[in-house]
């Protein structure tokens, strides 16, 4: 049954004790493109991962990846998906090469393609000069390039990756997300979650998700042009009273600090935000200039994150 | 006043943990009561129903009464009559007695002739306790009449050699090391073999490897067998070792085959690692799969027949002490070492060790869940 979408989950659940990590996701994920997940810490996006490649059982719901159902046997599934662990999983006393070796014989890639296959991604991820180094003395770059490495060797027709970039600098994950989209256009299907906003701008499409809920859904752009929200950026001479004097209006959404500047977001049923804002903090006494602007995409994820009562206001 | 608050940081710190791990709590109430009765049990320093057979060949009333006043010390369990010498040795041979009592068809005579042995008891020697225990045997005295004080007298004050001549198999010389390195085996294999597998899942979990490893193709059976495979080289090697310094430094004998030896001793390790990794399924850090190596292993020296006689522990004990596998070993590894049995001789064992072996494996291979929940 071949079919548009690598990934395809209804009303996934998980619940852990007490706490929903899961609530009722819906996931559409298709071929060949990066799918970016994007929430703060224990919003879900691990376990989500983690059942979607069959080592959660969900509570609730089911999915469809790469053809085979979760719940159910996902034996077929293995050998075909790539996963990448947020904590680094390969084992730490053996050297780059032997790590590769056994993760080419654990999937029984043939034998005779191995070496070059192991040759090939040790200069595609620059790891030849750490080839007979133990994993365990590398660095946080070193360690996310070798797990990458390992992740795609067999070839997977689908990677989910689990906030592969949180441990390491700028200048790696720029050059790991090139790797990526090399990745992507060689047909691989990539579901990766982040909680950096540089990143999910990257990804074809994204999911939002806050505790266990996903709040979002669509291209960047969309999700950019659709926040329902007016975004004032206020540039104050005191942006601390400036906050203070925006804050608790009724009308106003959220207010955020960044640097000199206040972003704040008004939701679209009101006719003139600069006015209110402006009023606001003459109201206060508090000298700053206010234009309106479009939204990033750290003002979507602002936007689809606050409380009912927050986004009613 | 600083340092005491910060030392009672420390210290609610460690209780708190302490209270979180349920394993360790368990262990903390359950090791000591757990291991006192097991000492208490087996620490019995009168060893009582010791294995007998009996060849009785004068079959008179005078030996007939010798022999219920044997069996009325409670020290022998008589277990089996036999027509000769040569069957008492078989059966020692085999481990199915420890002492073989030979009653020659001169009985009568002998006992009257204080120069000549009246009775030979065949003692397996490869236990000390047991060679302890029938010596007093020795002092027994042989009487026409009970109800007459002179004719006992007259017996108990026999020859230099007295009516009753112990005959210790298999280590005549009594040294002990000839005993304790047979049973040694048995001990050290089980402590190295279950605790390299008990933390083995356990490390690879705390590491995160698991994580990697289960999403791969990779079946719980193969990784189950695949990290018992090399353990069990290990596990011959230091067989090797211990049987080469058992005699090169100690004169240990192997006087059976060593290709037995070899064979037991590889289902010997393989039940040890298959139980070792049964523990790492279950254990959640590697702290708690020793702990749990530890308690395993305390019961196999005690009641295993390394330490005390197995046949003289209390019955609650043999039947534990039946469960272990290093019981089992010890029979077969003084057999084959000491007595020259055979492995077909001792098949009980063997199939005991094959057996706990695989129902371990398995054990493992189910316990071990490919997911995370």
């Amino acid at each position: 049954m071949s079919n548009e979408f690598a990934i395809e989950a209804r009303g996934l659940s998980k619940r852990f004790g007490s706490v929903q990590a899961v609530n009722r996701l819906d996931l559409n994920v298709p071929k060949g493109q990066i799918y970016g997940f994007l929430g703060p810490n224990g919003s879900g996006k691990s376990t989500t991962i983690r059942m979607l490649c069959g080592l959660l059982l969900p509570t609730e719901g089911s999915a469809t990846v790469l053809d085979t159902d979760i719940p159910g046997d996902t034996r077929a599934l293995k050998p075909r998906i790539g996963y990448m662990t947020q904590k680094f999983s390969l084992f730490g006393d053996m050297t780059v090469f032997e790590n590769l070796q056994f993760i080419a014989e654990i999937y029984s890639f043939p034998a005779h393609d191995r070496a070059p296959r192991i040759d090939a991604l040790l200069q595609q991820y620059d790891l030849e000069q750490q080839r007979d180094q133990l994993a365990d003395t590398m660095s946080g770059g070193q360690k996310q390039r070798l797990a990458l490495a390992c992740a795609v060797l067999h070839r997977p027709e689908l990677l989910l990756l689990d906030e592969p970039t949180s441990a390491v600098d700028p200048q790696s994950r720029r050059d790991f997300w090139a790797r990526l989209f090399e990745l992507a256009d060689a047909g691989t299907t990539i579901l990766v979650s982040t909680h950096y906003m540089d990143e999910a701008e990257r990804c074809h499409r994204l999911a939002i998700l806050d505790h266990g809920v996903k709040v979002a859904d669509g291209t960047p752009d969309d999700l950019q042009n659709n926040t329902g929200m007016h975004i004032v950026e206020v540039l104050a001479d005191d942006p601390y009273r400036a906050h203070a004097a925006l804050s608790n209006i009724p009308d106003i959404a959220s207010v955020t600090q960044l640097g000199i500047r206040l972003r704040v977001l008004i939701p679209t049923t009101i006719d003139d935000p600069l006015r209110l804002v402006d009023s606001n903090l003459r109201a206060q006494d508090v000298q700053a200039h206010a234009q309106l602007t479009s939204a990033s995409l750290e003002d979507v994820f602002v936007a689809v994150t606050l409380t009912p009562r927050e986004r009613a206001a | 006043m600083k340092s005491l608050g910060r030392l009672l940081a420390i210290v609610r710190k460690e209780v708190r943990q302490l209270r979180r791990d349920r394993l360790t709590f368990g262990m903390i109430v359950g090791l000591p009561i757990i291991q006192v009765l097991l000492f208490g049990y087996a620490i019995n320093t009168d060893v009582r129903d010791l294995k007998t057979a009996v060849a009785n060949q004068a079959n008179t009333h005078l030996s007939r009464q010798f022999v219920a006043e044997l069996e009325q010390t409670q020290v022998v369990d008589i277990i089996a009559t036999v027509a000769n010498a040569g069957q008492l040795e078989d059966l020692l041979r085999a481990g199915d007695i420890s002492i073989g009592v030979l009653i020659p068809h001169d009985f009568d005579r002998r006992v009257a002739d204080a120069s000549r042995a009246a009775v030979h008891l065949l003692v397996d020697g490869s236990d000390p306790t047991i060679l302890s225990v029938a010596n007093q045997l020795r002092s027994m005295p042989i009487a026409f009449d009970v109800a007459s004080d002179t004719a006992r007298g007259k017996m108990v004050v026999g020859g230099p050699s007295g009516p009753i001549e112990l005959r210790p198999y298999y280590n005549p010389e009594r040294r002990s090391p000839v005993n304790i390195v047979p049973g040694l085996m048995g001990i050290i294999l089980t402590m190295t073999m279950t605790l390299f597998t008990a933390v083995a899942v356990v490390r690879e979990r705390e590491r995160g490897n698991l994580e990697l490893l289960i999403n791969t193709p990779v079946s719980s059976a193969e990784l189950m067998i695949g990290k018992v495979v090399p353990y069990v080289l290990i596990g011959l090697v230091q067989l090797a070792l211990i049987v080469g310094v058992g005699q090169l430094l100690f004169d240990v004998p192997i006087r059976g085959s060593i290709v037995d030896l070899y064979l037991a001793a590889t289902a010997f390790i393989a039940a040890n690692l298959a139980l070792g990794l049964f523990i790492s399924t279950a254990a959640k850090t590697q702290f708690q799969a020793m702990q749990v190596t530890i308690f395993y292993l305390l019961p196999s020296i005690l009641l295993s027949g390394f330490m005390f006689p197995f046949d003289g522990m209390p019955k609650v004990a043999q039947y534990l002490g039946e469960l272990l596998p290093n019981t089992h070993f010890i029979r077969l590894t003084r057999g084959i070492m000491l007595r020259d049995a055979t492995l077909v001789e001792l098949y009980a064992e063997i199939v005991f060790l094959i057996g706990f072996a695989l129902i371990a494996m398995t054990a493992a291979a189910l316990r071990f869940s490919k997911r995370l929940d």
